[in-house]
């Protein structure tokens, strides 16, 4: 009779034992804490443990296949196959250890994926924020104080970049394939991503959502200047704005 | 097909009038084919422009609408309808044991709107100003576009329809037309995933109708559903496609699965490995989870971050049902005995390509690795191997099984193999190379990527691989063309199977049997006893 409850208190140990590989996936990563996450360090380890876990999966079902056509294959005519006759309980056995097997790694990423997410949705409170409206076929930057620049993003190296974006007509989608991110820009609301420039350099930005004949010519780029060369060149941007206001 | 111009009008007649379930389907198959052919070409020509930085062979108007027609035409002109359309109609009351399906004049129906949507869908080539909203559609592009989005949407309600009778025909057939004898549990695997694909098409395609529907009424009669300057919104529509297009991959899916269990239990001369299992569990699940996840399509546009959470769970969980599946295929083949020849070739081809389009599924299931790899040719390499590919492996495969049954003639053994062969190699080069290209950054929907020239060697390859795969399936055309003309007349049944739809005569003939069998004793996969 106990027997009955052996796969109930399997499966809730099943889930105890997931939910703590969440909780301790939460507590790695304190959104309280002053240092930035690296989300793309984050990603690039995601990544590769996500590519040996599918490789693994692959390659076994793969060579189990191949064994199998090789071990099987027709000897001589006429021959039929020998097939198996599952008892109940292999029957079951069949379904649930793969389905835990499956959902148990499932549930692995998962809680990864999840904590990866928060850090790519979470921007630092210390991030420098630069407003974006895009349109056939350009990027609009803002910095604080109205200065404006097309399809040339200056950012000061070593700061977290919060970029807040609509669109002016169609959907667009910012990507910037160094910092592995990217969120489309629509009309009529506005969305956000976040990266963190953390050296000097230029990096590629170019629109991933379809958006008409020159979608894929819309690039420009992002130019991470260290922080007094940016604080210069946007008080003269500055300048220059006033004194056309003045005029 | 007599010679004679009596003779020719009459048997033109009888295809046209026909009524016939198994005619319906060959009608279907040839339209489908037509489709795929069509957009096989544009296929080669959008590789061809990829081939090198900048402009290649063409501009950009022109490359999106190649582009737009490709994907349009080989998901709603080849696949659903060769799937939907071709084997369901044409194999469902062979072996379920049914003289026809249930309302064989609603069929003739459905075989004659797929028509027009056909014929619809290829004067894309000679109107002016022909759509290039690609087979998404998303406004407000759609509405913005200077393009005939009308194609688009009448095309798409109109095979809607065709689907929608076709659904409500084959599940009542299902229901009610099997058999006596012929049990729930002993149905095919082809009838199971059918049922369900159906299942599918029924609840969700009003739902695709309804938004392409509102596209058109925005972009034509002043509308304003997804105009935000108007109170509308622009995500409506994206949620609207995918509640719909999630599903439709799995309205795909589950026949092409379907074929492939019944490959590989007549060729391994094996019972299905756990059939309920892979019934209840496989299909029902794939039924029941795929219309929850469509947000994995959406995770960088801008949903609440918990909806984007809570569906990476969902998605993630559909490699549970699906993982059942394979489960049961690959199980099919211990203690089998199995021979090689053209339909197994690509049943096993299949579960490779399946392996990989399904494992690297994993990744963008994830939303944080997605929002780096989200419309990049990642994408489009997955969805190649698991779908485009796979499926028309599946197809393939199916219509080499049928063959001998459904033209009356034997095909080469020798052309069908080479066909695989080179298609196999040509398919692995085209789209391994592919998940390369796009994981180094380069986004989909791209006419030229002068900003990433390092990508042209990849993009070569990719080419390159293209063209060695044209080449098999011109060998595959080769093979049946051959067959038709002069292929050896074919024997009842060629395989040796144990399923009901061998047991007609070849080809078989108006009303199947001449009597119905009983099938009280009868196992589709009664081997080894
Ligand atoms: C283990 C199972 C699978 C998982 C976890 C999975 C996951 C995903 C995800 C998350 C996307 C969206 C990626 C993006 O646009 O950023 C996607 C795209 C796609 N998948 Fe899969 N997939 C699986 C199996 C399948 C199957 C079986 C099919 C078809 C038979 C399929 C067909 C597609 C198609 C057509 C797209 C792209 C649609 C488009 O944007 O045009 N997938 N898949
Ligand atoms: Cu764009
Ligand atoms: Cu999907």
């Amino acid at each position: 009779m106990r027997r009955r409850f052996y796969p109930l208190i399997s499966l809730l140990m099943f889930f105890v034992l997931a939910g703590t590989s969440f909780a301790s996936s939460e507590e790695g990563h304190d959104l309280a804490s002053s240092d930035i996450p690296d989300s793309v360090e984050g990603f690039k380890h995601l990544w590769r443990e996500v590519m040996i876990d599918i490789t693994v999966i692959g390659v076994f079902f793969a060579l189990v296949t191949v064994y199998f056509l090789i071990t099987y294959r027709r000897k001589r005519p006429g021959q039929e196959g020998r097939p198996v006759k599952l008892s109940r309980a292999a029957v079951f056995g069949w379904a649930i250890i793969p389905v835990f097997v499956f959902m148990a790694d499932d549930l692995y990423l998962g809680a990864q994926g999840w904590s990866l997410w928060n850090s790519y949705r979470t921007p630092p409170e210390s991030s420098y924020e630069i407003q974006l409206q895009s349109s056939m076929w350009s990027w609009k930057f803002t910095y604080p104080g109205g200065v404006e620049s097309y399809n040339e993003m200056r950012v000061p190296a070593g700061k977290p970049i919060l970029v807040r974006m609509t669109s002016s007509d169609t959907i667009h989608s910012l990507f910037i394939p160094d910092f592995k991110v990217k969120e489309d820009s629509m009309p009529g609301r506005i969305t956000y991503l976040w990266f963190y420039p953390k050296e000097t350099g230029e990096h590629l930005i170019t629109c991933a959502e379809y958006c008409g004949m020159m979608h894929s010519s819309m690039a420009g780029k992002i130019i991470a200047m260290e922080q007094d060369k940016f604080d210069s060149w946007l008080a003269s941007e500055q300048a220059a704005l006033k004194a056309e206001e003045g005029a | 097909m007599s010679g004679s111009k009596g003779g020719v009008g009459k048997f033109l007649k009888e295809w046209i009038f026909t009524i016939d379930h198994k005619r319906v389907g060959i009608l279907y198959l040839i339209g489908s084919l037509a489709a795929f052919a069509v957009a096989g070409l544009m296929a080669m020509l959008i590789r061809v422009e990829l081939s090198s930085v900048g402009p290649t062979i063409t501009d950009p108007n022109t490359y999106n609408v190649w582009l737009y027609f490709h994907g349009a035409a080989m998901i709603l002109g080849f696949q659903i309808p060769a799937l939907t359309g071709f084997f369901a109609n044409w194999l469902i009351p062979l072996q379920i044991g049914a003289r026809d399906v249930a309302f064989p004049r609603l069929n003739a129906l459905s075989l004659w709107l797929f028509w027009m949507g056909i014929i619809l869908a290829l004067l894309t080539f000679v109107v002016p100003n022909p759509p290039d909203i690609m087979w998404t559609a998303y406004p407000p592009y759609s509405i913005l576009s200077p393009g005939n989005t009308a194609f688009y949407s009448f095309t798409v309600l109109i095979m809607g329809f065709a689907s929608i009778a076709g659904g409500v025909n084959l599940i009542t057939t299902i229901i009610y037309m099997r058999a006596p004898g012929m049990r729930w549990g002993k149905l095919n695997m082809f009838v199971w995933c059918t049922l369900g694909a159906f299942i599918l098409q029924l609840i969700f395609v009003p739902i695709l109708g309804t938004a392409v529907t509102m596209i058109s009424m925005d972009k034509y009669l002043g509308t304003t559903f997804f105009s935000p300057t108007h109170g509308g919104d622009v995500l409506l529509y994206q949620n609207l496609f995918w509640f719909y297009s999630h599903p439709a991959v799995y309205v795909i899916l589950l026949p092409v699965l379907g074929i492939i269990f019944d490959i590989v239990a007549t060729f391994a001369r094996n019972r299905i490995f756990n059939y309920k299992v892979a019934v209840y569990g496989g299909i029902g699940g794939i039924t029941l989870v795929s219309g929850e996840v469509w947000v994995h399509h959406l995770y960088a546009s801008g949903m609440p971050n918990w909806i984007r959470v809570g569906m990476m769970m969902s998605t993630l969980l559909i490699s549970v049902p699906v993982g059942l599946c394979v489960l049961s295929i690959i199980g099919t083949l211990y203690r089998g005995a199995i021979e090689f020849k053209t339909p197994m070739l690509y049943a096993v081809g299949f579960i490779f390509l399946f392996l990989i389009g399904g494992l690297t599924g994993i990744p963008l299931a994830l939303n944080s690795l997605d929002l780096y790899i989200h419309d990049t040719h990642f994408i489009v390499a997955h969805f190649h191997y698991v779908m485009a590919v796979a499926g028309t492996f599946s197809i393939v495969g199916g219509i080499y099984y049928f063959w001998p049954k459904f033209t009356g003639k034997m095909y080469n053994e020798t052309l069908g193999k080479l066909g695989f062969v080179v298609t196999f190699i040509g398919v692995n080069i085209t789209f391994f190379s592919m998940f390369f290209v796009g994981f180094a950054g380069m986004p989909r929907r791209y006419f030229d990527y002068a900003q990433m020239p390092q990508l042209e060697s990849g993009h070569r390859l990719v080419t390159f691989g293209a063209f060695i795969l044209a080449v098999g399936f011109l060998i595959t055309l080769v093979s049946w063309l051959h067959s038709l003309f002069a292929g050896k007349p074919a024997p009842d049944n060629p395989w040796g199977s144990k399923s009901l739809e061998w047991t007609t005569s070849t080809p078989p003939g108006p009303g199947n049997w001449a009597e119905v069998p009983d099938c009280e004793n009868f196992d589709p996969y009664g081997y080894g006893e």
